[in-house]
């Protein structure tokens, strides 16, 4: 029972210790103290508010993808258009949030929160329905419109919605559609968005564990023959499932322009954090509360890594090296288990 | 093939009868120790096969074998029988060079041996057909059997010997195969001769059958027992792992019993019956043919007309069948598997589209309904498949209590899970379906295969939220053990007092003989004639399954009703 709680815990942190080890080996390669590189590195994610503000920023749109590819998989979706629906999410939202001026914050922030999680929603049930009643497979069908989602941002920056000149860009969205600041320090404003976002993941894990909702989804997701046979409704539970993870994601996209300078829609904004919520929602093993802390620990790698670039001269490569070995690591589950289980026998003989 | 339950003389106790026997003497009923006779110093085993002596293993919770002794003479076929957990695979896998004993000593041919994996046993003649085949699909029957000790030419494998050599090999022992096909193209029953010609090609002497006839049809079950009265004419030794006694009876000439880890008896077969082999393995006296009294059937409650249903390739598998059947009675379809009772079944709970014809459920259109509806609608379903379809295996025990009543009160409120209700509703209901262990919290996954489908039988006759009024079976006793067995047939004849309607449908003769009312028989998707259980004996419905109609059948005799 004991063992049985812990071990979750077990193989990501043993995954991000073994990657920081590896990790290690190549910083001494290339010749430097990989003692001194991490030592920086933590500071500069953690070492104090600005670093800490900054860190909490990055990580904010990351625990809302981590969110959406985690919920597709406890249902069995893979979803891999996080990317696509959190570009449509912020597009749809910006374009209501460019309008708002008139209205109070207190009206504004949650109809265009709802509108760009509409985006994400409507752009991830297209892959739903195509999966439902046609067969295509998710992963393609995503894929494809990621880049549909691409091309349509950087159009609408850089026509129906452009202003100014230099880098496309949209106007800025109404300053009643900004998110509330907590903290601001020099540069780094850190906005109630990382709120919401801890929000949303505990109401996502009480409708996984709780509703009957959940119950039926997660039951899609194991097997669906059964579930079929429990009276469930696999087409519609695929639509569902597509449907609330592409929200999940399109709110990210939104979360992100509403509580970040410049506060604009700038067309291919999402910088891969779509792709990251799939590596969240690994080391988080689909767990919403573990994708809170696997958040956390991709963004503080991401800030860390700029100070190691800069203060030790340490390439922010390595930060994607250790990435890798995390998400190999945690996805070949067996050989972290291995090796956990291994230790153990060696601990009992000793 | 001998009945189940057919009285046979009963001297199993008279034990100064037998002078063949082994050097153990043991009918112990009461899960006793086997008390040797062998004299002291040096045993000799010479004129046994197998001899394990004192097997103990031991895992961390459980005692799986507990001192046994286990003997096989030379070219005989031992029957090896015993419950599900009894520790019969924990034996043989020792044999097997699988696990390692704990203590005790296993003989073969009289000399020690200690295996330190299969392939120590391989060498030393032993051969095992496992319950589920270890074939590659895409290869022929000559390859498979042939793989992991082919012949060869140089650094080339010499196909044509090979050919050869198998050839040689499946008519000497009379295993009819196609050495060329491919083993998807064949049938289960050949790959099975497939799995026999594979270990006889590398030497084996003593022959292990891991439950063989649980996939087989009564057709390919008599095949086997062809195969295996050659294989002994020929000398070689069998083990037979099996829970069907009428098949201890029809092939076997010694019986080693086990419960709990322990051997319960060890008999000659022409020494015993059925009735006295189940209650070793039970530890009870059991019923081997539930007692029913005659059935009240009232109103209809299900009605198919004219149905046609297709299967996976889009073929006509379900023929315009028509059938009844009405609250308070067990109507059992007979037939060999794949004759289209799984489209039928499937199709009268909304699992597969219907092409032609109606379902009419209490008076309601159902055609085409949804499975939901149809539950809805007062049917509920005991799948053939439980893992497949029955069960969630990485849901705990008490999620899968309600798969299918998950949105019902008092279970769900507004889309809220009421998870105190649902655990307690769970605790009475493990406890009341003697599944065990009573851990609710459990994944149905690390259940046994029995207490899986008790499981299943559980969610599906009880009666709240509402009470079922048609209960479609499909293969409700696939794979238990006798004591599940006797349990899920009351069960399912008490849910028929109660005036449940009962759709069932079974591979096993015995099973729809000992429970239904009436009798369809199922032959390529059409119903050859409905029978009463009284009217007809094995052997005529046995024709009927094989694609005789009725009145062919009945009027071979001579009294066509």
């Amino acid at each position: 029972m004991n063992r049985s709680k812990i071990y979750p815990l077990l193989v990501p942190t043993v995954s991000v210790l073994i990657a920081l080890a590896v990790a290690s080996v190549i910083i001494v390669i290339i010749g430097k103290n990989p003692i001194t590189a991490y030592a920086v590195m933590i500071r500069g994610a953690f070492g104090g508010a600005e670093q800490l503000a900054n860190t909490i920023v990055k990580m904010t749109p990351l625990v809302l993808t981590g969110l959406a590819v985690g919920f597709g998989f406890r249902a069995g979706v893979f979803n891999i258009g996080a990317e696509g629906q959190m570009a449509i999410g912020a597009l749809i939202g910006s374009m209501v949030a460019i309008n708002m001026g008139a209205v109070p914050s207190i009206i504004t922030i949650p109809v265009v929160i709802v509108t760009g999680m509409l985006g994400g929603a409507i752009w991830a049930s297209i892959a739903g329905f195509l999966k439902a009643f046609t067969g295509a497979h998710e992963v393609i069908s995503t894929i494809m419109l990621n880049w549909i989602a691409a091309n349509l941002a950087s159009f609408m920056v850089t026509g129906p919605l452009a202003v100014g000149s230099g880098t496309p860009k949209s106007p800025e969205i109404a300053e009643s559609a900004k998110l509330p600041i907590i903290m601001k320090v020099q540069a780094t404003e850190l906005s109630i968005g990382i709120i919401i976002a801890v929000i949303v993941a505990i109401i996502m894990q009480i409708i996984l564990e709780r509703t009957t909702m959940g119950y039926e989804l997660k039951g899609v997701g194991f097997n669906p023959y059964a579930a079929e046979y429990g009276g469930i409704s696999i087409k519609k539970s695929i639509i569902l499932t597509m449907a609330i993870s592409g929200a999940l994601a399109g709110m990210a996209g939104i979360i992100d322009i509403m509580g970040v300078p410049p506060h604009r829609f700038v067309g291919e904004l999402t910088g891969g954090r779509g792709f990251d919520g799939i590596t969240i929602a690994l080391i988080g093993r689909n767990n919403p509360i573990g994708i809170i802390f696997a958040a956390l620990l991709i963004a503080a790698l991401r800030t860390g890594s700029n100070a190691m670039q800069i203060s030790a001269q340490i390439p922010d490569d390595i930060v994607i090296i250790i990435q890798g070995i995390v998400i190999f690591l945690v996805a070949a589950e067996r050989i972290v288990a291995s090796i956990i289980y291994w230790k153990r026998k060696r601990g009992e003989l000793a | 093939m001998p009945l189940c339950g057919t009285p046979i003389s009963l001297i199993a106790n008279d034990i100064k009868g037998r002078e063949d026997s082994l050097p153990i003497f043991s009918i112990v009923g009461d899960g006793g120790e086997s008390v040797s006779t062998l004299k002291s110093g040096t045993p000799d085993f010479s004129d046994y096969a197998v001899a394990m002596k004192g097997i103990v293993k031991k895992f961390p919770s459980v005692v799986a074998n507990d001192n046994v002794d286990f003997f096989v003479k030379k070219g005989e076929i031992h029957a090896l029988v015993g419950e599900n957990g009894a520790g019969k695979s924990t034996l043989m896998k020792q044999l097997y060079g699988l696990y390692t004993p704990d203590d005790g000593e296993i003989y073969i041919n009289g000399r020690k041996v200690h295996f330190k994996g299969p392939k120590d046993a391989i060498d030393n003649g032993i051969g095992m057909v496992h319950q589920h085949f270890m074939l590659v699909d895409n290869q022929t029957v000559a390859e498979n059997v042939i793989l992991g000790s082919e012949p060869r030419k140089g650094i080339f494998l010499d196909y044509n010997k090979a050919r050869k050599e198998v050839k040689e090999l499946s008519e000497k022992f009379g295993l009819a195969v196609d050495i060329d096909a491919k083993i998807e193209d064949i049938p289960v029953g050949m790959q099975q001769r497939v799995e026999i010609l594979k270990i006889l090609y590398r030497g084996a002497e003593i022959l292990i059958f891991d439950e063989p006839t649980a996939v087989l049809t009564p057709q390919e079950t008599e095949e086997l027992f062809n195969v295996m009265r050659l294989l002994k004419s020929n000398g070689k030794t069998i083990i037979f792992i099996t829970h069907k006694l009428n098949e201890v009876m029809a092939i076997t000439e010694n019986v080693t019993v086990m419960r709990l880890g322990k051997v319960t008896g060890n008999v000659l077969t022409k020494d015993t019956n059925p009735r006295e082999i189940a209650t070793m393995m039970v530890g009870r006296e059991v019923l081997l043919r539930v007692e029913k009294e005659k059935a009240h059937p009232s109103e209809l409650v299900l009605e198919i007309e004219d149905l046609w249903v297709n299967d996976n390739r889009g073929l006509y598998a379900v023929r315009g069948v028509s059938l009844e059947v009405r609250a308070g009675e067990i109507v059992g379809i007979a037939g060999v598997a794949g004759n289209g009772q799984t489209e039928l079944v499937e199709a009268v709970t909304g699992l597969r589209k219907v092409e032609k014809g109606r379902i009419v459920l209490l008076g309601n259109e159902m055609t085409n309904a949804s499975p939901l509806e149809f539950r809805e609608s007062g049917l509920t379903h005991i799948p053939e498949d439980r893992i497949k379809r029955g069960m969630i295996s990485q849901y705990p025990v008490y999620y899968n209590l309600i798969l299918g009543k998950h949105s019902e009160e008092p279970f769900a409120k507004n889309g809220i899970l009421d998870l105190n209700e649902i655990k307690q509703y769970s605790d009475k209901l493990v406890e009341h379906f003697d599944v065990r262990p009573r851990d609710i919290n459990m994944l149905a996954g690390n259940l046994s295969g029995g207490n899986q489908q008790k499981m299943v039988v559980a969610r599906e006759l009880d009666e709240t939220p509402v009470k079922p009024k048609v209960v479609v079976v499909a293969q409700p006793t696939r794979g238990l053990d006798i004591g599940a067995i006797e349990f899920i047939h009351k069960t399912i004849i008490s849910m028929r007092d109660q005036g449940i309607g009962i759709l069932l449908i079974s591979m096993e003769l015995d099973e729809i003989f000992s429970l239904s009312d009436r009798i369809l028989v199922f032959y390529e998707g059409e119903i050859m004639g409905e029978v009463t259980p009284e009217e007809v004996t094995r052997e005529e419905i046995g024709l009927m399954m094989a694609g005789h109609k009725k009145a062919e059948v009945l009027g071979e005799r001579g009294d066509i009703k």
